[in-house]
């Protein structure tokens, strides 16, 4: 840093899910590390100052699940635009999907990824690599070893399922030699071909093709017998129906070491968002009648779900402006994550620090990553958020470059107000 | 009442706009007869009917109801496969602006097609069936031709029967004829049964003969021969024995049930000729000649907005 070395941030409410700190306070970055943090560290000489005005401090986000539209979509999304999104969303760390152009299925396009990120200087990318070559679900596996070395963080084709019984018990069984998790994309390839929305009263009204729901429990409860085969590690993406929730809740009471995220679109929407054909709220898996919502959040309260994640995925007008079936799915999450996320608080039912564990010390312990804490001598990756600031998604307004929101128009509580990466700041409202 | 905008679906009309409609269609049916037009009232008006769907029947149905009213009337037919993922769908809206079109009537083999367009298109658009969503004007005709033989829809107990998953007919007339009274029963294998329908106030029955009993109206859909290859339905003689319209089935029917089908005909697969052809017992070319009247009525009610805009 040119200017100061050090920078104190006061008059902060600190929360750590990771220690279960939740104080007024201070932190103080020195060098880009965090020297200090509580009360009374006084005002050391030459520090920069900052009043958080009584705001939140907490961790930088870790998403766990993030599609960059780089390489191979760069009309969609690049690098440094992701990176700019992320931070006005307090996101530090993203693990980015491998279901590029080309797919990150080559140790060298690991490490390629990981140095784009530091060269963004606002962001962590963990990479995902690929499962199979490509991510084309083949029978050609990647090299899992060799990715897992170059720090490939964890292992999945994107958002293509890993639909053969056999390959996916191959791939659990082989994964252990590294000590590698697969992250399953649960959705029944042959009972989702050509689906656009959820099978039910709300697609045949709107003539659109159905995908039923127990195409993601089929998965889920194939894969917990797989993992259960193989003593597998094993984490389901974007969990978005009730008796996936059960399946898996059942699974951790066993005692298998199986894990899963959601996305905010799963607790905070439901299905009628696509009403009118709104493209926009087309996702993968599609949006989901009101009991699965319910579902997902109180599974969210329970702690079942192990942590939320955007589950961006960029898109542009052309990929969208389409009629509803032949528009592509997917929907950006990375400045809205922190917001979608903090309205489950508001009922009541999901605390502050376990909505904020949920973006932080929860997944980095998942992926097993150093990050998501605000601990002495880490590096000062911070998020200052005031819980009560109220604003209003607005689609072509959002920072970075995709602007295919299904939260457009939502009122939010909850607003990032500076992001900061190894003490530099990165973002400010 | 102020005139809608556009027509894109049944779901969401309230009875006096379709009985307004049918009213109007009636009177346009009886123009129709007398073989008299009124070449003034859409005289100078483009209509455009713009076909991303074979059609020869629909398409020349509009044609004809544009031209008694005295539109100018082109047709456009876009092959699906010239069309690139349906971008050139807004591409075509763009230009459509540009003609000055005032009345647009849009075929699309995809759900949701006609209302896309109708955001960018200054025209009047009317959905004339997208994909398996809503045929508008094929239940506004269905119930024309059914309220001229029974004068009434509300009481009537109507089957539709066949391919309901795949059908925007199916769709139309069931939101149609719950929304004017009409009882409606649904009837084919389960595959072709789409999830979720129950809850459109309709009662669903695998079996015909069951079916059937003490119905007023039979109404058949067309059942394509691709379903035969998705693993939805065997063979077309099967379905014909356990789904087919044939003297013995029909009756099971009220003694004076009619039959209807918005073509064109598997002879054979849904429906048997015999019946098909039978004048007593089937409204099939009545269906053909209220197509034009409702089209003619539709034409008038959209073109008196654009008139207004002048």
């Amino acid at each position: 840093m040119s200017e100061s070395t050090k920078l104190l941030l006061e008059n902060v409410r600190l929360l750590d899910p990771a220690t279960g700190l939740d104080a007024a306070g201070a932190l103080l970055v020195d060098h880009g590390r965090i020297a200090d943090l509580g009360t009374g560290l006084g005002r050391p000489d030459g520090a920069e100052i900052l009043d958080g005005g009584g705001a939140i401090l907490c961790p930088g986000l870790l998403d766990m699940r993030a599609a960059l539209g780089e390489p191979g979509f760069e009309y969609r999304e690049t690098i440094a635009s992701a990176a700019e999104a992320a931070a006005a969303g307090g996101i530090t760390t993203l693990a980015a999907l491998p279901d590029s152009a080309p797919a990150i299925d080559d140790p060298a396009l690991v490490f390629l990824l990981r140095s784009r990120g530091e060269a963004t200087g606002s962001l962590t990318i963990l990479p995902y690599a690929a499962v199979t070559r490509g991510c084309r679900g083949g029978d050609d596996l990647a090299e899992l070893g060799l990715l897992r070395e170059a720090g490939a963080v964890a292992f999945s084709d994107g958002k293509r399922a890993i639909g053969s019984t056999q390959l996916m018990r191959r791939v659990l069984s082989y994964a252990r030699a590294f000590g590698a998790r697969i992250v399953q994309h649960p959705e029944d390839p042959s009972l989702a071909e050509g689906g656009a929305a959820t099978e039910g009263e709300l697609a045949t009204r709107l003539g659109l093709p159905g995908i039923p729901a127990i195409a993601e429990s089929i998965i889920v409860a194939r894969d917990i017998r797989l993992a259960r085969l193989t003593r597998g590690r094993l984490h389901f993406a974007h969990i978005s129906t009730a008796e996936s929730v059960e399946l898996i809740r059942r699974a951790k009471a066993e005692g298998l070491e199986i894990t899963c995220d959601t996305a905010p679109p799963y607790f905070d929407l439901n299905e009628t968002a696509i009403g009118g054909y709104r493209t926009y709220a087309k996702l993968s898996p599609p949006l989901r009648p009101e009991a699965d919502r319910q579902a997902i959040a109180a599974a969210l309260a329970d702690g079942t779900i192990d942590a939320v994640a955007s589950d961006h995925q960029p898109r542009d007008a052309d990929d969208k402006r389409l009629p509803f079936a032949q528009a592509s799915a997917g929907g950006t999450g990375l400045a809205t994550l922190l917001g979608v996320t903090l309205a489950q608080t508001q009922g009541g039912r999901l605390g502050l620090m376990a909505a904020v564990a949920l973006l932080t010390c929860r997944p980095a312990r998942l992926l097993g990553v150093e990050a998501g804490t605000l601990a002495r001598g880490a590096p000062a990756d911070l998020c200052l958020f005031d819980p009560e600031a109220l604003w209003q998604v607005q689609a072509g307004k959002l920072p970075g470059k995709a602007q295919n929101t299904p939260f457009d128009g939502r009122a939010l509580e909850g607003r990032v107000l500076g992001t900061w990466k190894a003490g530099r700041r990165v973002f400010a409202a | 009442m102020l005139p809608p905008k556009h027509l894109l679906a049944i779901e969401g009309m309230y009875p006096p706009e379709i009985g307004q409609l049918l009213d109007l269609a009636e009177s346009y049916a009886l123009l129709n007869r007398s073989g008299k037009t009124q070449r003034d009232l859409l005289r100078g008006r483009t209509l455009i009917n713009l076909f991303f769907e074979d059609s020869t029947r629909t398409r020349t149905s509009f044609e004809l109801a544009g031209k008694r009213l005295g539109a100018d009337v082109i047709n456009m037919s876009v092959s699906a496969s010239s069309v690139n993922k349906g971008e050139t769908l807004l591409d075509t809206a763009t230009t459509l602006n540009a003609m000055q079109c005032d009345l647009l009537v849009v075929r699309h083999d995809q759900s949701g097609a006609p209302a896309l367009l109708a955001q960018k298109v200054d025209a009047a658009v009317i959905n004339a069936g997208d994909g398996t969503h809503e045929h508008p004007t094929q239940a506004l005709l269905d119930a024309l031709t059914i309220r001229r033989r029974r004068g009434r829809l509300d009481g009537l107990t109507v089957a539709i029967c066949g391919d309901i998953a795949h059908s925007r007919v199916a769709r139309s007339n069931i939101f149609l004829l719950t929304t004017m009274g009409a009882s409606v029963r649904l009837i084919g294998p389960p595959t072709l049964i789409p999830s979720g329908i129950e809850a459109m106030g309709i009662t669903v029955s695998h079996d015909m003969d069951e079916g059937l009993r003490g119905v007023d109206i039979v109404m058949m859909l067309r059942l394509q021969r691709e379903r035969m290859t998705k693993g939805l339905v065997p063979s077309a003689r099967e379905f014909f024995r356990f789904y087919g319209l044939d003297a013995a089935r029909l009756a099971r029917a009220k003694p004076d049930a009619l039959v209807m089908h918005p073509g064109p005909m598997n002879r054979g697969v849904e429906i048997d000729s015999a019946i098909a052809d039978d004048p007593a017992r089937s409204l099939i070319r009545e269906q053909v000649e209220m197509g034009v009247a409702v089209r003619m009525a539709v034409l008038d009610v959209l073109g008196r907005k654009q008139r207004r805009n002048v």
